[in-house]
């Protein structure tokens, strides 16, 4: 077993010993992040109703823990708040400042950002190919160094994005998960987090090279619907969808679809494995199927979550918290089909190849739910119709 | 087998039971709900019968709707598979839960030696500890890890003692949780959904009436008490009006469900962006009740439903609640200025006394704001159209949105009942810098309106260029109006009076020809009468003509009504070519007259949709349930430790879960470690 996992597997489970283990950087990122939303409620307090209060107050401990227990996260974190906080000291309240001021033009203005997040994705992946092909850890650093900026980049476009939707008016402004365009740069970010998570956990490079190309390819669709449809163009928000539950039903989804997608790439690294290629360039086969195993169970459990609170949701705006929706339907069957994915592990004890292509197929199912339903279906969901 | 033959009942029960329980029993069942998903979400639900009718013809359309394909999720079998989820699971619980439930409280202390050998995951030591002291090392130990143990001390020959300890119990927890919540959410759904309806429908005297009846001619069997304890219908409420009944669509056909209230629209209320999306839809409304007369005023928001008497009501879309439309019939009969004055309500059809052609005027819609694109397209190179999509995210693209102002929709039906759909707007559109009133009209929905422009006179207003098209298309009018412009036209020169006569009689003719049939009849007279070299020459003579009686008709005109004479301007000229096009184009717009919006009183409409759902509190019970449970599943680790401390010194460790994992075998490389620490003596 590799070194960084067999230490974090020493550790005591129990709750004082992990609490034991804090140290002071701990401390202060958890009076920063409580600072933040201390100042952001007696700032915009009077903006806000009681449950986005809640869910400000309940992002405090859950951003504090995933902090706690990633450091790469922690930085990751400051870095985007800073870069942030500097973009909107650049506009100065000021939309069209973004074409005048040098850091906002070139690197800080929310579609600058997302631009650079875009390039640095498909440079990873880049990196992850040289490294898989020529045997090289450098390249493969580098595509994990690539990823991290990549993502830093993107979380700062979003945030300033979510700026620049209040300066275009206060009626217009909102988070940024409400179309397309928004929640496609979320599923890059989240999938490129989890596959950090994970690259960090298992103490393997060699997955970067499976994984990224999901990343590319929502970015290559990100690029092509702003470049055709003007998507990236914020858009306000339609009755439907002023609500705060938005904030929690999207991204709990978007974990759930970003779980997914991984699983299915390692299933694909499983499966050429199996086949005997890229032997020794790739982990382990019981590490993959391990780890197939902890994304669908993340997927699952977040998807159900999202599903959930996609039915609150509905029974406040539609009156009813499920009408069989083309979108609530294939969310169903998603889930089914992990659900059963996991019986079948679980109970049945069903192991390897079958599960690895099961999961790949579940990425299919998973795309057509997102995507497919808004193409060629109709109904109630078609906030984001290509 | 050898076991004595049961009696065959009991052995068929036997076997439903076992099938029952069965998981392949249940997979099936959720393949069959799955693929009848993806029916209902393929097909179009709950579409008005005709649609259904037209799409699959008369053979299959009766035989889809036998199977239920057009409200898939109401259908019988579909919730007749549910309910045999729900048995199945329950019963599954039924069977695996209280074992589990045994399960999870056991510590299994009194494990023997020989099944601890059995463990694919032990380790052996020797100590030189006694059992009691490395007893208490380990309790220790444990509950560091977070274990609960028991101790169990054997006597006999080897003498010692057992430390049997867990953790993560509450994973077999969260299989019974999971379970249990699939059976309350469907239980609830089920109970919401429209089968306790369907059985009142089969087995009472409930029936659904048709759509097209007015609401005072729907029979008893179709009104539903204030009691009914389940529905969810739609309550239209035009402003000022009060209701207490709500439509529920059934199949083809409405219920009526009275309401144990009566809601009182006050006013509905519609902003928009400046972008002409709709920003908040939002109903003032006085609830009232019926037994004791007290009122309530609420504002009903979408995404702020409001709940009173166990009845919710949501915000559910909007409609025109009967606007009073003023209107102008302007007839397009050759010569005509005649104008009607209509009064009447969107919703109405009334009837216009044409001459030879009765027709029935329907008004079907006003919308009294209406946000167009009016922008023109630039060109951008590559380069700029890059660098749009940098910087910041507002729009930059070259939008021009505009409100341009009030329009309204009608029908105009014919004696045969053959009717062409008409939108017109109520002021000028300004388009390449002129105003127009456009007038749309189609024949079939299917069809996009195809719009005439007819151009905004000076006082912007239509009445010019219906004075001009009446003057044109009336024949007794043109010799006058010909000499007008003969006159003007040979001013001054000294031609003689045969030449004179016959342009004259040119412009006359030209007038004729325009006036029964527009720019079509010219064409068609001077292919027929003049030579082809000559035809674009001639063309452009008889243009000349026309452009010049019609100006003429204007001062004509003018003079009728005691204004002075105008000058030319080139404006001027653009607004008769204008009106000699729309002129033109107007010998087909479909109806003999065209309805002018001379003003309105909007009286807006919300529809509330009323639900009562007991069953919801059911379905978020399951719901919680439904977290928790996997939760606990996938991430409670069930852990059995044993340690084995016999009396002669030999120590035996196993460990065991539920879940093989890889996070399970290297816990288990650093316990196997960690107890060889403490078995030795420091
Ligand atoms: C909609 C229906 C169902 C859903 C969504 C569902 C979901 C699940 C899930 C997610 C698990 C977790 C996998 C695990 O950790 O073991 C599970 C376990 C299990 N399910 Fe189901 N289940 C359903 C119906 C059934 C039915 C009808 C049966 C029995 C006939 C059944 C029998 C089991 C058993 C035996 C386990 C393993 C429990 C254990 O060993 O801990 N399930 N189920």
């Amino acid at each position: 077993m590799d070194m960084e996992l067999a230490q974090q597997q020493l550790q005591t489970q129990t709750f004082s010993a992990w609490l034991q283990r804090r140290r002071l950087i701990d401390w202060v990122t958890l009076l920063v992040i409580a600072g933040g939303a201390f100042y952001a409620l007696n700032t915009f307090g009077a903006f806000m109703d009681v449950y986005e209060k809640a869910i400000l107050m309940a992002a405090v401990p859950v951003i504090s823990f995933l902090a706690w227990s990633w450091p790469g996260l922690r930085n990751l974190l400051a870095v985007s708040t800073l870069s942030s906080l500097a973009a909107i000291g650049l506009y100065h309240g000021d939309l069209a400042r973004a074409e005048q001021a040098f850091f906002l033009k070139f690197a800080l203005s929310s579609q600058t950002a997302i631009g650079w997040m875009c390039f640095l994705f498909l440079m990873s992946t880049v990196a992850f190919w040289v490294g898989l092909a020529a045997r090289s850890a450098f390249a493969e650093k580098t595509g994990s160094v690539l990823t991290w900026c990549a993502v830093a980049m993107g979380l700062t476009g979003m945030l300033v994005r979510w700026y620049e939707s209040y300066l275009i008016g206060t009626d217009v402004g909102h988070i940024p998960v409400s179309n397309l365009y928004e929640v496609f740069v979320l599923f890059s970010l989240i999938t490129a987090l989890l596959y950090l998570h994970y690259e960090r956990r298992y103490a393997t490079r060699r997955l970067g090279a499976f994984i990224l190309p999901v990343i590319a390819a929502a970015v290559g669709f990100l690029m092509w619907y702003a470049l055709s449809r003007d998507a990236q163009e914020i858009q306000p928000l339609i009755p439907a969808l002023q609500s705060y539950w938005m904030k929690i039903h999207v991204p709990a989804n978007f974990i759930g679809y970003g779980s997914f997608a991984l699983s299915a790439m390692v299933g694909v690294a499983w499966l050429v494995g199996d086949g005997g290629m890229l032997k020794g360039r790739l982990p382990e086969q019981d590490v993959l199927e391990d780890l197939m195993y902890k994304a669908i169970a993340i997927g699952f459990a977040f998807f159900t979550i999202a599903t959930i609170l996609g039915a609150l949701w509905a029974a406040e705006a539609w009156g009813t918290y499920w009408q069989w929706d083309p979108k609530e339907t294939w969310a169903l069957i998603v889930w089914l089909n992990y659900a059963a994915w996991l019986h079948m592990r679980l109970t049945k004890g069903l192991r390897g190849a079958i599960l690895a292509w099961w999961a790949v197929v579940g990425l299919v199912v998973v795309t057509f739910a997102f995507l497919g339903v808004n193409m060629f279906l109709s109904g109630l969901h078609s906030y984001g119709s290509l | 087998m050898n076991s004595i033959p049961k009696k065959p009942s009991a052995n068929f029960g036997r076997s439903v039971y076992e099938l029952l329980i069965s998981m392949r029993f249940a997979i099936s069942l959720l393949t069959v709900l799955a693929i009848a998903s993806i029916i209902g979400t393929v097909l179009k639900q709950n579409e008005p019968y005709n649609a259904y009718l037209n799409q699959f013809g008369q053979f299959w359309f009766p035989l889809f709707e036998a199977v239920g394909l057009y409200s898939v999720y109401h259908a019988g079998w579909f919730l007749l598979i549910l309910t045999f989820l729900v048995i199945s699971t329950s019963m599954c619980i039924l069977r695996q839960g209280p074992q589990m439930l045994r399960e999870m409280r056991a510590f299994r202390e009194h494990a023997k030696e020989a099944s601890l050998g059995q463990f694919a995951h032990r380790a052996s030591y020797d100590t030189t500890l006694a059992p009691q002291v490395l007893g208490a090392r380990i309790g220790d130990w444990l509950t560091r890890e977070g274990y609960a143990f028991k101790t169990n001390v054997r006597e006999g020959d080897n003498g010692g003692l057992l430390i049997a300890a867990k953790r993560g119990s509450g994973n077999r927890l969260g299989y019974i949780l999971t379970h249990c919540a699939i059976v309350t959410i469907c239980v609830g759904g089920l109970l919401d959904g429209d089968m306790p309806l369907k059985l009142q429908m089969m087995l009472g005297d409930t029936r659904a009436a048709s759509r097209d009846l007015a609401f005072n001619d729907i029979p008893a069997q179709a009104r539903m008490g204030a009691d009914h304890w389940s529905y969810r219908g739609n309550v239209f409420l035009p402003e000022g009006k009060r209701s207490d009944i709500a439509t529920l669509n059934v199949g083809d056909g409405i219920l009526l469900q009275e309401l144990p209230f009566d809601i009182m629209l006050k006013k509905f209320n519609v902003d928009f962006y400046s972008t002409g999306m709709p920003k908040r839809f939002a109903s003032d409304i006085v609830i009232i009740d019926k037994a004791s007369g007290q009122q309530f005023e609420h504002t009903i928001d979408v995404n702020k439903p409001v709940s009173y008497k166990g009845v919710t009501l949501y915000q559910a879309s909007f409609d025109d609640g009967g606007s009073i439309l003023q209107l102008k019939a302007h007839s397009l009969s050759p010569g005509s200025t005649d104008i009607l004055d209509i009064k009447g309500q969107v919703g109405d059809a009334v009837k216009l006394k044409q001459k030879d052609t009765p027709l029935t005027l329907e008004l079907t819609n006003l919308r009294p704001i209406n946000v167009e694109n009016l922008g023109e397209e630039k060109t951008t190179t590559s380069q700029e159209k890059m660098l749009q999509h940098l910087g910041n995210a507002a729009r930059k693209t070259d939008k021009d949105l505009h409100n341009v102002g009030p329009s309204f929709s009608f029908k105009l039906r014919d004696a045969a009942g053959q009717a062409r759909e008409f939108n017109n707007y109520m002021l000028p559109v300004v388009q390449e810098g002129r105003g127009f009133f456009m007038t749309g009209m189609r024949e079939s929905q299917a069809e996009a309106f195809r719009y005439l422009r007819i151009p905004a006179d000076e006082d912007g207003k239509l009445d010019t260029w219906f004075t001009l098209r009446a003057l044109l298309t009336d024949k007794s009018r043109h010799a006058e109006i010909a000499r007008r412009f003969t006159a003007k036209a040979m001013h001054g020169d000294a031609i003689s009076e045969t030449m004179r006569s016959k342009l004259s009689s040119t412009a006359e003719r030209t007038m004729d020809l325009y006036g029964s049939g527009g720019y079509g009849a010219l064409d068609k007279f001077i292919r027929d009468t003049v030579a082809e070299k000559e035809q674009p020459k001639a063309a452009e003579i008889f243009l000349k003509v026309l452009q010049g009686c019609t100006w003429e008709a204007w001062q004509l005109q003018r003079e009728h009504s005691k204004l002075k004479p105008l000058d030319m301007t080139p404006a001027r000229a653009v607004f008769i070519d204008d009106s000699l096009n729309t002129i033109s184009d107007s010998f087909h717009y479909g109806a003999p007259v065209l309805i002018e919006l001379a003003g309105f009183e909007e009286v807006k409409a919300s529809v509330i949709q009323a639900t009562r759902s007991p069953g919801k509190y059911i379905v978020f019970l399951g719901c919680a349930l439904l977290i928790a449970g996997v939760f606990c599943m996938l991430y409670i680790h069930e852990r059995r430790l044993f340690v084995l401390a016999k009396s002669d010194g030999k120590v035996l460790f196993a460990m065991a879960t539920n879940r093989k994992t890889l996070d399970f075998e290297s816990r288990f490389a650093q316990y196997r470690e960690q107890l060889k620490q403490i078995t030795v003596e420091s």
